[in-house]
Parts: structure tokens; C-alpha cells; sequence
């Protein structure tokens, strides 16, 4: 009986809690098709407020994919080699490497932003463009990607794999290629959906380095909750539910597939 | 190209990325906060001007307050979804999961929306007891939130250790006469203490540099990162933001430091 | 079972000489002394020894994966290569973890070397072809790696290394990982197979059965130094250590002295055919091999002592006979003859199987 009364009690609890998180983002994605948040759903479904964001946000939209997709492209060129030289070194200098390539984590978005913004301010060129943005994007995800596909080469013996292509002929490079990479794929693919999701969702560092021409999603979000109107911001932030489930919902999957480490997103 | 040759040239486009983006741009952020009126003095101003001291006494208190809490819930939420099975279970799981993608800003727009002006608490209050409670721009709306981004990261640690704990261990104790409150109290619990102090310094440590979250809330009360922002924006104080920052910094990477020498491979990221 | 010579006319490859190769490793273990070794061409020479005896490091250092210290020197064919990475070697290897690409079929591993080497599809679906008759495993070219059983992974990684002809074939404990009826049988098919190819081979394991089965000679190893090198028999029946005589096969060593013509033991005496170096009244090590020894009525023999076991092992028995010396002697006896623990028996050896070994500890 006492057992029950337990259970009960800490489902309870438990449930509570997930009310809590869950559902301030149901209502914020109800709000941003009602027509009116104040009456409720008696006034209706409507898809205006969307398209209003659309009218208004849309670039935002198109340059946090871009950034997600460029900071993508960057950290697998930068992350996967790196990757391969840490795992085959394993010494005192892969690991200060490593602890380096981990630290933008462990500093506030805010004091990189900062960094950037002081040592870059005055190249205005590069400062005004989205790639100043995609600068800040590719240090701070980089991390991700990397411990990723160590991960992975941790797994499956890379040693080996890497001597027996070897013993046949192939040049490093080439063994790289045709037997490293291919077998990295899952901690490759685990990493790119990290990356994009934080790259998607990067508000910290993006808020100080962009420029009124340069806004991202986030950036466009805050912007929207201090000036619009409640069924316009739910409807934005409904947009970016809208892009950000898939790809949890993808890791998630990918995770249990895998049966490895889960690295905590952001 | 030799085998070596080849692993060197590996390290290039890593070497060409930090560097340039993040060794150098960090070297000159320490510089630059010792360039102010006060110079190296900067550093120690946070512990030394009363109104920085305030705002340092704010942000500790707000996130140890808000790793505390958090701990308390992943464990007992944590130890009763990892030991029990149900319908719904994968559903709850999601739910609770879910928040961890937020970036700040829209964490601060969750809570505007639970216990803001047109929030749905005021509401309930308002039915209940004929007044409006709006509290989502105040300390403890600012605490809320906190919490609503440090749930979910400390829960899922939880969880995995948790699922690591050896059964056999309980089991011994119940055969000793412990009661389940003695086994949780007695073998549970300090089973679970690195995995605690692990996810509770991380928690900690993201609190410490959240900014997204209170720049949303807009609150009185200020935190180190939103005294950063407005110093460096609106007072144009570049020194002082900069001295802060990598104080700030430097007690956030001294915390995680603390974390992994308990936990291992959990990440951090500041909200 | 395997020719006495290798001077077959099927011989391929290269001859490998190891001039004086020695390994110390970065962190300061010294995993293989100076060693000098030849392998004929077409030659099987199995690198036989206890784990951390510096076998798979020679290997190692033949292939082209470790640099031997200064002064150690490979040559193929005469042609110095110490300083010649693996990929351009020119070598077979099976590892023994087989590294299979798993994110290739049989074919496409077995083709590998081929498509580096620049052969066109055709002529390398031929060839692998070729490798799937020989190795035995036709039906499995489109399965992937984790679809194999360990049997068939392991012929792959043979079939996969030989595709290149290679000058060398080098084989790192190739059945260790599979079980033993497995080993049993796939150690014939390689024997047969080895043969086929005539490649020069050098082959490490640390079974010794498995050695004297496939080995045109054997290269006995212990703390990264050579024991003894010879063929089976001789390393059996004329071990050079005691060490070599326990590691290959059941030994029985006992300690005698030599009265000039015969061995006196506490329990009796043993004629040797013959004893060089050893002193008159002096200490000898003797060692003979459980099968030799014959039991016979305790009446008139050489040495006399009481049964203390009898194991069934099969084919045969195994007796313990304690009395003659400090340890029992261990004797193998046909099925035929009666024996049960505390009969008194005599026993007697061939003078030839009676072996000589050096005093000191090798």
C-alpha cells in the first residue's frame, strides 16, 4: 500500500514538472495560430500570424539555415581531420589540445562575443557579414563535432583498420578516404545534427555580433518578444519548434540506435 | 606524403580556426581588461565595488539556488522514470527532455507566457482568488526560468547514472532491514554523489553565464552577464566588460574543471 | 605434414633478411633484443612463443609498421627497405583481428589492394574471383563484414592479402580468435593453402602444435631473443633449453649425474646415446618426452618407481610415476595396458630419446 501511495506520489511529481517545461511551449505554439490569444480558441485558428512572420522574419529564417549549414561545413572539414590526429596521437598534447578546443564551452557566449567584437571590430567588412556570425558559430560548436567522432574512432579500432589498408598499398590519405571516414559515419552524423541544432538555436554570441543586416533566428525571436505582439512572437517561435523538433527527434532516435554516449545538446 | 606528414597536416585547419578565432581574440580580451583607468585592478573590482559585489552576490545566490532545486527534482523524477516502466513513460521522458534545445530567449518567453502579464497563472489566480499574480519579471520569474533550462540537462545525466547503479547493492540492504527511505538515504544517494556533483557543477556553471534568459525578462535584477551587456553597450565601459567577462569565465571553466574530474564526458554550454 | 626443405619449385617472393633489429618503445619497454634472421624464399618460418616474448614486433618490423633501433636493418632480396614505409612494401598482412573494412563487402575488401594498385573492374572481379575459389568461400562476395562467422572473416582477410601477390605473407596469430575445433580444422585448409601459394610467409603464433603443423622451420622465442631455430623435429626432439623443451610439447626434465656412460637418477640409471659436453660425475639436465618412455615389468629395468595417477585422455593414458626423481615422471601409456595408481613399474627409454640440455636457464 505504501509502495503505491509512492508511486503515486512521485509520478505525480514527476508530471507536474513536465507541465512545467511542456506547457508554456504548447501554448506559445497554440497562440501562434489563434487569432486571438485572449479569448482563446473560441476565436479561431488562423495561419496570419505565420505568415506575418514570414513577411517580417523571413531572412532571418534563410540566414540561420545558411549559418547552420555553413558553421556544418566548417566544423566537418576542421572537426573530422582533427579528430583523426587526436585519436592517433593520445598524448600529453592531443589532450591540451582538446581541453583547448573545449574551452569555448566553458566560457560565457557573451565573453567570446565580446572577444570577437574586440579583435575583429575594426575589419568592417568582415564584421558586417554574416561570417563574422559563422566565425563565433564554428569555435563554439566545433567541440561537439570533435568529441564526436573520437567517439567513434574510440569504438571501432581505427588502429587497425587504418594498418590493414595499409598493408595493401593505400597512401594516408587515401585510407583516410576510403576506410577512416566512412567508417566514422555515425559520430559524424551524431555531431552534424548537434552542430546544427546549436547553431539554429545560438543566441548568446549572436546577439552581440550581429548587425541589423545580419539577424538570425534567435536574435529575431528577442526582438519579437520585446516589440510584437504575443500571437506574432508564439507564431515565430512556432517557426522555430517547427525547424528544431526534427532534428531532436533525429538525435533521439539516432542515440537509442546507437546505443553510445548522448552528449547533451545546449 | 609520409604518415606523419599527413597527421601534421591534419591539425591545420583546426590550428587556422582556434587560433585565429578564438586564442588570439581571448589573448586580447585579457589585455584589453587590464587597459581600463584602474588597469589590473579591474579584475579585483568585482570582489571590491560594492555595486559589482551586489551583482556577483545576485548571480551566485540565483544559481546555486536554481542547482539545488534542479538536483532535488532530476533525482526524484530521474530515479522514478529510470526504475519504473509505464504507459506514457517514453512520452514523459520526451516531455521532460524536450526544453534542452532552447536557446535563453525562448526559455524567458516560456515564463513570460506561464506568469507574465497575460500569463496563464494570472489567469488562474485571477479565477481563484480575484488577483492577478504577475511575477515573471521579477527575481523569481528570473528563477524559474533558470530552472525551466537547468531541469532537463541535469535530469538526463541523472538518469544514465542512475541506470549504471548495481541493483545488488539495494538489494543487500533491504536484506540487511533498511527501509526504502534508509536504502535511498544510504546507498543511493552516495552512489549517485559524483553523478550529482558532476551535473550540479555544469548546472551551476551554465547558470553562472546565462544571459539569453534574463535579457528576455528584462528584470531588475541584475546578473553578471546582463551587467557585461549593459557595460559594454550602453556605457561603452569596454575594460570593465572585458575584466568581467574573463572573470566570469575564468570561475565557470574552474567549476567545469571540478565536473569532469567527477563526471566524465557531460558538456556544458552557457544559456 | 610439411616438407623437410623448402626448396620447392613453387617458391614466390622475396628472401627476407633481419639484421641485428632490435625495439625499444617510447616508453622505455624493451620489446625485442637484437635479432638476426633469414627466411628463404617461398620459406614458411613460424615465429613461435609465450606472449611478450617480441614475436609480433619482429613482425611488425618485417611489414613495415615499427623502425627497427638504429642499426637494425630488412632486406628483401638484398634491397635494404628498413626505411620503406608499409604501403610500399609490397606485403600480405592478416592481422589478428582480421581488419576487415566494415563499410565494404567481401568483394570490395578482397579487391582492395587492386583498386590501389590501379587494376581495372574487370580484371579485378577476376582476380578476386579467383581468391573466392581458392579460399573456399564462394556465395559470401556481396555479404558484409559483420555478416561473416569468424571462419569465414579470417579467409577473407587471407584471401584479401594474398590478392596483390605479395612478396611477403605475414600472419599475425590468424586462428587465436576463432574456437578450437574451428582452429583444428581451418589450420589444415591454411597449411594446404600456404603451400598452394609458395609465398615466402612468416607466420607468429603461440601454439606450438599449430607451428609444427605449418612451419617449415621454427623460430622459438622468449624475452624478445631467439631460442632456438630449426625444424619441428629438431626443435622437438633436440630442444637447444629447457625452456624450448617445455614450451614445445610435454617434457619431462630431470636432473642426473653423468657417470661417464650412463645417467644416474635418485631411482635408477638411463643410458644416453650420447653426451657432448657433459662432465664426468658432473650434473646434467636431462629431458625425455612422455611418449618415449616404455612401462614394463619393474624386474631387471633401468629405473624402477610406483604409479601415483592414471589419467584417460582418450588415445591414451596419462600416468604420474613418482619414486625415481623429486617430480613425478609423467608417461604416456597405450589403452591396452592395465595400470591403476600404487603398481610398481619399471621403465625404459631409447638412449637416442634420452636429450641432453644445458645446465643454465635459457
Amino acid at each position: 500500500m505504501r509502495d503505491r501511495l509512492i508511486f503515486s506520489a512521485q509520478l505525480l511529481f514527476t508530471m507536474l514538472v513536465a507541465a512545467f517545461l511542456i506547457v508554456p511551449a504548447a501554448l506559445s505554439m497554440l497562440a501562434g495560430i489563434t487569432l486571438n490569444y485572449f479569448r482563446g480558441i473560441q476565436s479561431g485558428l488562423t495561419l496570419q500570424w505565420v505568415v506575418q512572420v514570414w513577411e517580417l522574419y523571413s531572412d532571418t529564417i534563410f540566414r540561420s539555415l545558411v549559418i547552420a549549414l555553413a558553421t556544418l561545413g566548417v566544423t566537418l572539414v576542421v572537426g573530422i581531420p582533427a579528430a583523426y590526429g587526436l585519436h592517433l596521437r593520445s598524448d600529453r598534447f592531443s589532450r591540451a589540445i582538446e581541453e583547448i578546443i573545449t574551452l569555448p564551452l566553458a566560457i560565457p557566449g557573451l565573453a567570446l562575443a565580446l572577444a570577437l567584437l574586440l579583435t575583429y571590430g575594426g575589419f568592417s567588412d568582415f564584421r558586417r557579414s554574416w561570417l563574422f556570425i559563422l566565425a563565433g558559430h564554428a569555435v563554439y560548436t566545433l567541440p561537439f563535432m570533435v568529441r564526436s567522432v573520437l567517439a567513434v574512432f574510440g569504438a571501432i579500432d581505427v588502429k587497425t583498420l587504418d594498418e590493414g589498408a595499409a598493408s595493401l598499398g593505400a597512401s594516408p590519405w587515401r585510407r583516410f578516404r576510403d576506410v577512416i571516414v566512412p567508417n566514422a559515419a555515425p559520430g559524424i552524423l551524431a555531431g552534424s545534427l548537434m552542430v546544427v541544432t546549436l547553431s539554429l538555436g545560438e543566441f548568446n554570441l549572436t546577439w552581440m555580433l550581429h548587425t541589423p543586416l545580419t539577424k538570425t533566428l534567435p536574435v529575431g525571436l528577442a526582438d519579437s518578444y520585446a516589440s510584437m505582439r504575443l500571437e506574432v512572437a508564439s507564431a515565430y517561435t512556432l517557426v522555430f519548434f517547427v525547424m528544431i523538433i526534427p532534428l531532436l527527434v533525429a538525435m533521439q532516435i539516432f542515440a537509442g540506435y546507437r546505443r553510445g554516449p548522448t552528449v547533451l545538446p545546449r | 606524403m609520409s604518415k606523419r606528414a599527413f597527421v601534421r597536416f591534419c591539425f591545420v585547419p583546426l590550428a587556422v580556426l582556434v587560433t585565429a578565432f578564438f586564442v588570439l581574440p581571448m589573448a586580447r580580451l585579457v589585455l584589453v581588461g587590464a587597459s581600463g583607468d584602474q588597469g589590473l585592478r579591474a579584475y579585483a573590482a568585482i570582489l571590491l565595488d560594492p555595486r559589482y559585489r551586489a551583482t556577483l552576490f545576485n548571480t551566485v545566490s540565483l544559481a546555486a539556488a536554481t542547482t539545488i532545486a534542479s538536483l532535488v527534482v532530476a533525482t526524484i523524477s530521474g530515479l522514478f522514470l529510470q526504475r519504473h516502466r509505464f504507459l506514457g513513460h517514453s512520452l514523459l521522458v520526451a516531455m521532460l527532455t524536450f526544453p534542452l534545445a532552447f536557446p535563453g530567449v525562448v526559455v524567458g518567453f516560456m515564463i513570460i507566457l506561464l506568469a507574465g502579464r497575460q500569463g496563464l497563472l494570472g489567469d488562474v489566480t485571477l479565477h481563484l482568488f480575484g488577483t492577478k499574480e504577475v511575477f515573471a519579471y521579477s527575481l523569481q520569474g528570473l528563477f524559474l526560468g533558470y530552472l525551466y533550462f537547468s531541469i532537463p540537462r541535469v535530469i538526463l545525466t541523472i538518469m544514465a547514472a542512475v541506470e549504471k547503479l548495481d541493483p545488488s547493492l539495494e538489494e543487500a540492504a533491504r536484506t540487511l532491514g533498511a527501509s526504502p527511505w534508509r536504502v535511498v538515504r544510504d546507498v543511493i544517494l552516495p552512489a549517485l554523489a559524483p553523478a550529482l556533483i558532476a551535473s550540479g557543477a555544469i548546472a551551476f556553471a551554465t547558470a553562472m553565464g546565462a544571459f539569453g534568459t534574463a535579457f528576455t525578462l528584462a528584470t531588475d535584477v541584475a546578473v553578471l552577464p546582463m551587467l557585461i551587456y549593459t557595460e559594454f553597450t550602453l556605457s561603452a565601459n569596454i575594460a570593465l566588460a572585458a575584466a568581467l567577462s574573463v572573470g566570469l569565465g575564468l570561475v565557470t571553466w574552474a567549476i567545469l574543471a571540478l565536473a569532469r574530474s567527477y563526471g566524465g564526458t557531460s558538456i556544458a554550454a552557457a544559456g | 605434414m610439411s616438407p623437410e626443405s623448402s626448396s620447392n619449385s613453387n617458391a614466390h617472393g622475396v628472401a627476407v633478411h633481419v639484421e641485428n633489429c632490435a625495439k625499444t618503445f617510447a616508453d622505455g619497454t624493451h620489446g625485442l633484443g637484437p635479432v638476426t634472421l633469414d627466411v628463404a624464399r617461398g620459406e614458411t618460418v613460424v615465429l613461435l612463443g609465450p606472449s611478450g616474448c617480441g614475436k609480433t614486433t619482429l613482425l611488425r618490423i618485417i611489414a613495415g609498421l615499427e623502425i627497427p633501433d638504429a642499426g637494425g636493418r630488412v632486406l628483401f632480396n638484398k634491397i635494404d627497405v628498413t626505411r620503406v614505409p608499409i604501403e610500399r612494401r609490397n606485403v600480405g598482412m592478416v592481422f589478428q583481428s582480421y581488419a576487415l573494412f566494415p563499410n565494404m563487402n567481401v568483394a570490395e575488401n578482397i579487391g582492395y589492394g587492386l583498386k590501389i594498385r590501379g587494376v581495372n573492374g574487370a580484371e579485378r572481379s577476376r582476380r578476386v574471383a579467383e581468391l573466392v575459389a581458392l579460399t573456399g568461400i564462394e556465395g559470401l562476395e556481396h555479404r558484409r563484414v559483420d555478416q561473416l562467422s569468424g571462419g569465414q572473416r579470417q579467409r577473407v582477410a587471407l584471401a584479401r592479402a594474398v590478392a596483390v601477390r605479395p612478396s611477403v605473407l605475414l600472419l599475425d596469430e590468424p586462428l587465436t580468435a576463432l574456437d578450437a575445433a574451428l582452429r583444428e580444422r581451418l589450420r589444415g585448409e591454411l597449411d594446404r593453402l600456404l603451400r598452394t601459394l609458395g609465398i615466402t610467409t612468416v607466420y607468429v603464433t603461440h601454439d606450438q602444435s599449430e607451428a609444427m603443423a605449418l612451419g617449415d622451420r621454427i623460430v622459438v622465442m622468449r624475452k624478445g631473443a631467439i631460442a632456438q631455430i630449426g625444424t619441428p623435429r629438431e626443435i622437438y626432439f633436440a630442444p637447444a633449453s629447457r625452456f624450448v623443451a617445455e614450451f614445445v610439447g610435454a617434457a619431462n626434465i630431470v636432473e642426473a649425474t653423468y657417470t661417464g656412460e650412463s645417467l644416474l637418477l635418485p631411482g635408477g640409471k638411463l643410458t644416453a646415446a650420447d653426451a657432448p659436453n657433459a662432465i664426468p660425475n658432473g650434473p646434467v639436465l636431462v629431458m625425455i618426452r612422455p611418449e618415449s618412455i616404455r612401462v614394463v615389468r619393474p624386474e631387471g629395468a633401468g629405473l624402477c618407481g610406483q604409479v601415483e595417477t592414471v589419467s584417460f585422455v582418450g588415445d591414451r593414458q596419462r600416468a604420474a610415476i613418482g619414486g625415481i626423481v623429486a617430480k613425478s615422471i609423467m608417461v604416456d601409456v597405450p589403452n591396452s595396458v592395465a595400470l591403476k595408481p600404487g603398481d610398481w613399474v619399471g621403465l625404459t627409454v631409447e638412449p637416442s630419446a634420452v636429450r641432453l640440455l644445458p645446465s643454465d636457464r635459457v
